[in-house]
């Protein structure tokens, strides 16, 4: 089956197995290694993209699905070397870990974020909740977010002790 | 749109700068394992067992399946020594027809083929003929000897401390002995990545393996030993790895192992990644426990002796088994001034997969029963929990349960300090009064929190962790590291340490440039290759930043004076260490220092009486959760969470901060959601959706508070940090659950239906 999608901005037909999981067309027809595998039933989110602009599981959408339609995964955040507000955000204060679920996170946030802009700490913990990390215990990541949308606020969105 | 960016200064030791693989990670473009690009590669497949104990008598392949495009290996293949070489040399890489098969997931027959579907199915058209034998699949089975996993008894390894008088004698002479039996479930890693690696062999006839590893090093071991190889034919290098959490401590070498094997007998790469299933079904846990303690003091509050029985269930194989109990038996007297101790730690075999390697290694289980006694107790006395710790907790010159002087770097009190400054009162509902009073008086009547009736209780918990290696083993263990000059004169650190997310790169990183006093953004990392760094000992033990970082900084300040006296005798006097490097590698190559680790002076350990210098150094925690439970449903939600750790000294304060509070949040997820489910030696809930982990809205906001009392052999004072912050929040849950509800908790983990029961035990009881 011949789709037509809109993949990070640019116009593509991919020539693929309707039955699919997107993940997998992702990953090894396009090499777009960044989203990952975690779990394979939609648990973990580190295959997050953005499906029109909805976050979505990318290993449980068959590929016939995505057909007409603009997707966006981590590979799309940024403009080449450079980082999205998100990501830079992330690295910054120490949001990333080991890594593997953040470009999920990433993705997920820059939806979250794009939607509801003045979100609290409390409201993107709910946003992110599809997002499994076990590394960092979370807060980094909401301190990051914070500060991503706020940027002169500074990454203290859930406020000091 | 920004790269990030930094000036020297925020590069500095004590400073947070942007980690070296951020822009990678956040971006997409890190490749794990699974990313790596490698078109001729073949996916390879592991046939297990489907009974927990029994003897191979044959492996089939179905006729009815097309093999011709498939490779199969078995036991039968390997030529060497089919063993993966840990401890012991007890569990073999692939069970051979005649041998004996000891869990569920054991390892039989390998499969390969040119897609992960085809090595699927050709993975379930091998039949294996088994005669199934009588299982020993718990602690209590094990301890009957139902079946015969080890030996003659099912003892892998017993450990004794004793210190002081006969500790019967010393428990009569007590006002108040408290007693109990407390139990912990095991725990599955849960790193998101799932296991895997990727192996080819070279026409020299040398193995490469590249995968999602905490140890190159066991990888590099193993593979010498099953297939004969000298050092330099086995190749291991560490891939970006997605999390490990000791999860990935030595299970890689099995896979290594199996990858290399495939490889071979198909004559092309092979690459193996476990799903998540066959992940959480196959690799090893957190070790289940049981541990019978007394503690006996004086009315005073004053500690005078414990007694504790631990048994841990180390499943079918020895694997690190030994050392998490050593582990165990050496943090269960806690972090008190006890003049009369006796712990005995028996070590279990079952016919259940083997429990391995989890951050804190055994200690957490020890310190759950510890601190949920120390609150049985404070509360059959009447004082304040807090008080109780603080007037028996070790101060520097006093001397542990194995006999050691604590000399330096005690932390103790300042981290129970710091908690209280932060949170005064023993009751969250309490806070704020200037004067705390205890006991404080109790609500009758349940609170209303988001319309639903709900108790409130604050617990806390303390204790100490030794950073490094157990007793002499850094001195065994020799670790090396190496710092050498760039062609560019940027400078270049070879350690075999991992980066497993916790940061070490990074702070390698720091402490290289800060020793030789350049920019840390000239300063890399080389990716840890065994042909091309030396071993630096595993990452494991919370060692990595205080020993191998203190080896680090080392050779990068002999490579500085190396460098400055060359660059005196060859007319380069004052310039720019970077230029004098440059000018080196230009003209008689490159200059590189290696290190090998010194153990401070005065660590002496004994194994046979186990007694002497168990850690060269302990770091110190107190923690505080504040839950509100559901009356009804007993739905326990964490309201506060304040951890005060005593870490030395933070080389870089967000990645400290980081571990912390991801260490803590394992432990909290351990104590109240966490629960691997057993069925038959089968993990009945190998998934994600039912072996649930904290998402972000389980989490609390989480208060860190870093204690900083340097320790002198470390880096710039810094000693372990990694694990410290999965002993004590379990504990401090149940005490919370405890003061909330006027139950004992004592298991974990603490689920709603556990909550429910031990409430309708103590109203049946009353």
């Amino acid at each position: 089956m011949t789709l037509r999608v809109r993949l990070n901005g640019r116009d593509l037909l991919l020539d693929v197995d309707p039955q699919r999981r997107l993940l997998d067309v992702l990953r090894d027809e396009l090499r777009l290694t960044g989203s990952k595998e975690g779990c394979g039933e939609g648990e973990c989110g580190a295959c997050t993209v953005l499906l029109d602009g909805e976050p979505v599981c990318s290993c449980l959408v068959p590929a016939g699905q995505v057909d007409g339609s603009e997707i966006m995964t981590v590979e799309g955040l940024g403009d080449g070397e450079l980082l999205s507000a998100v990501q830079d955000a992330l690295v910054r204060f120490g949001g990333t870990q080991c890594g593997i679920c953040t470009p999920g996170i990433a993705v997920c946030a820059t939806a979250a974020l794009r939607r509801e802009p003045d979100a609290s700490a409390e409201r993107l913990r709910e946003l992110l909740a599809g997002n499994l990390c076990r590394c960092t215990g979370y807060q980094l990541v909401i301190d990051a977010l914070c500060a991503a949308a706020r940027p002169a606020a500074g990454p203290s969105g859930e406020g000091a002790p | 749109m920004s790269v990030p960016t930094h000036s020297p200064a925020d590069v500095a030791v004590g400073r947070s700068p942007p980690r070296v693989d951020g822009a990678a990670k956040v971006s997409g473009r890190a490749l794990y394992v699974d990313d790596l690009p490698c078109e001729d590669a073949w996916h390879g497949a592991t046939v297990r067992s489907s009974v927990p104990h029994g003897r191979l008598r044959g492996v089939h392949l179905d006729r009815a399946f097309d093999w011709s495009d498939v490779t199969v290996v078995t036991a039968a293949d390997i030529r060497g020594c089919n063993v993966v070489s840990l401890i012991e040399g007890d569990q073999p890489a692939l069970v051979p027809v005649g041998g004996t098969i000891r869990h569920v997931a054991e390892p039989v027959a390998l499969v390969a083929a040119s897609t992960r579907a085809r090595a699927f199915a050709a993975a379930a058209a091998v039949r294996l003929e088994v005669d199934e034998l009588p299982a020993a699949l718990d602690l209590d089975a094990a301890l009957r000897a139902d079946a015969l996993v080890h030996g003659d008894d099912n003892v892998m390894k017993t450990l004794r401390i004793a210190k002081g008088d006969e500790v019967e004698r010393a428990l009569a002479g007590c006002d108040l002995v408290i007693e109990g039996v407390y139990e912990t479930g095991a725990q599955e890693q849960m790193y998101i990545e799932p296991q895997g690696m990727l192996a080819h062999w070279d026409e020299h006839g040398a193995c490469h393996v590249t995968g999602s590893m905490q140890c190159p090093y066991y990888v590099h071991s193993a593979m010498k030993v099953l297939f004969g190889l000298d050092d330099a034919h086995a190749i291991v290098t560490q891939a970006v790895t997605g999390g490990g959490f000791g999860g990935k401590e030595e299970y890689p070498s099995m896979l290594a192992l199996h990858a290399a094997l495939l490889a071979r007998a198909a004559g092309r790469p092979v690459k193996i990644v476990y799903d998540r299933e066959e992940d959480v079904a196959a690799t090893t846990k957190r070790h289940p426990s049981r541990v019978r303690h007394r503690l006996g003091l004086m009315r005073d509050g004053t500690f005078v002796a414990a007694d504790v029985d631990l048994v841990l269930d180390g499943g079918a194989y020895v694997t690190l088994t030994p050392v998490v109990l050593s582990r165990a038996v050496l943090h269960a007297a806690g972090p008190y001034r006890l003049p009369h101790v006796r712990v005995v730690g028996r070590a279990l075999a079952t016919n259940t997969p083997p429990h391995g390697a989890f951050r804190g290694f055994g200690a957490p289980q020890a310190i759950f029963a510890t601190e949920r006694q120390v609150d049985r107790a404070a509360r059959a006395l009447g004082v304040d929990p807090w008080e109780l710790r603080r007037k028996n907790a070790l101060r520097a010159g006093d001397t542990t349960s194995t006999g050691q002087v604590l000399e330096h770097s005690v932390g103790s009190l300042a981290v129970l300090d710091a908690l209280r400054r932060v949170a005064p009162s023993p009751r969250p509902d309490h806070e704020g009064s200037s004067s705390p009073a205890w006991p404080p008086p109790r609500d009758e009547l349940p609170d209303v929190r988001l319309g639903s009736p709900v108790r409130r209780g604050r617990g806390i918990a303390f204790c100490m962790h030794g950073a490094g290696f157990t007793g002499s083993g850094e001195q065994r263990l020799a670790g090396r590291a190496s710092v050498a000059t760039r062609p560019d004169g940027g400078f270049e650190v070879r350690s075999s340490s991992t980066d497993i997310g916790q940061g070490a790169f990074t702070t390698f990183a720091q402490i290289a440039a800060d020793a030789l006093g350049v920019d840390g953004a000239r300063v890399s990392v080389l990716e840890p290759t065994t042909d091309r760094v030396p071993d630096s000992g595993p990452t494991v033990a919370s060692r990595t930043c205080m020993v191998v970082g203190k080896v680090v900084e080392d050779a990068a300040t002999a490579l500085r004076a190396h460098l400055l006296a060359w660059g005196r005798a060859h007319g380069l006097s004052g310039a720019d260490l970077g230029e004098i490097a440059r000018a080196h590698v230009r003209d008689v190559g490159e200059a590189e220092r290696t290190v090998t680790y010194a153990p401070p002076p005065g660590i002496a350990w004994d194994d046979e009486s186990y007694t002497g210098s168990a850690y060269p150094v302990y770091g110190w925690a107190a923690c505080l959760v504040d839950v509100a439970v559901d009356d009804d449903t007993h739905e326990v939600t964490i309201e506060r969470c304040v951890h005060a750790v005593d870490v030395g000294h933070a080389i870089h304060p967000v990645m400290v901060q980081g571990q912390i509070e991801g260490g803590t949040l394992q432990a909290l997820g351990w104590a109240l959601l966490e629960a691997v489910k057993y069925g038959g030696g089968r993990v009945l809930n190998p998934r994600m959706t039912d072996c649930i982990i904290p998402t972000s809205a389980d989490a609390p906001k989480m208060e860190t508070l870093l204690v900083e009392s340097p320790y002198p052999f470390g880096p710039h004072g810094a000693k372990g940090v990694g694990e410290i912050p999965m002993d004590g929040p379990a504990a401090a849950a149940a005490n919370a659950l405890a003061d909330a509800l006027g139950i004992e908790p004592a298991c974990v983990p603490m689920l709603p239906e556990t909550i429910a029961a031990a409430r309708a035990a103590r109203e049946g009881a009353t």
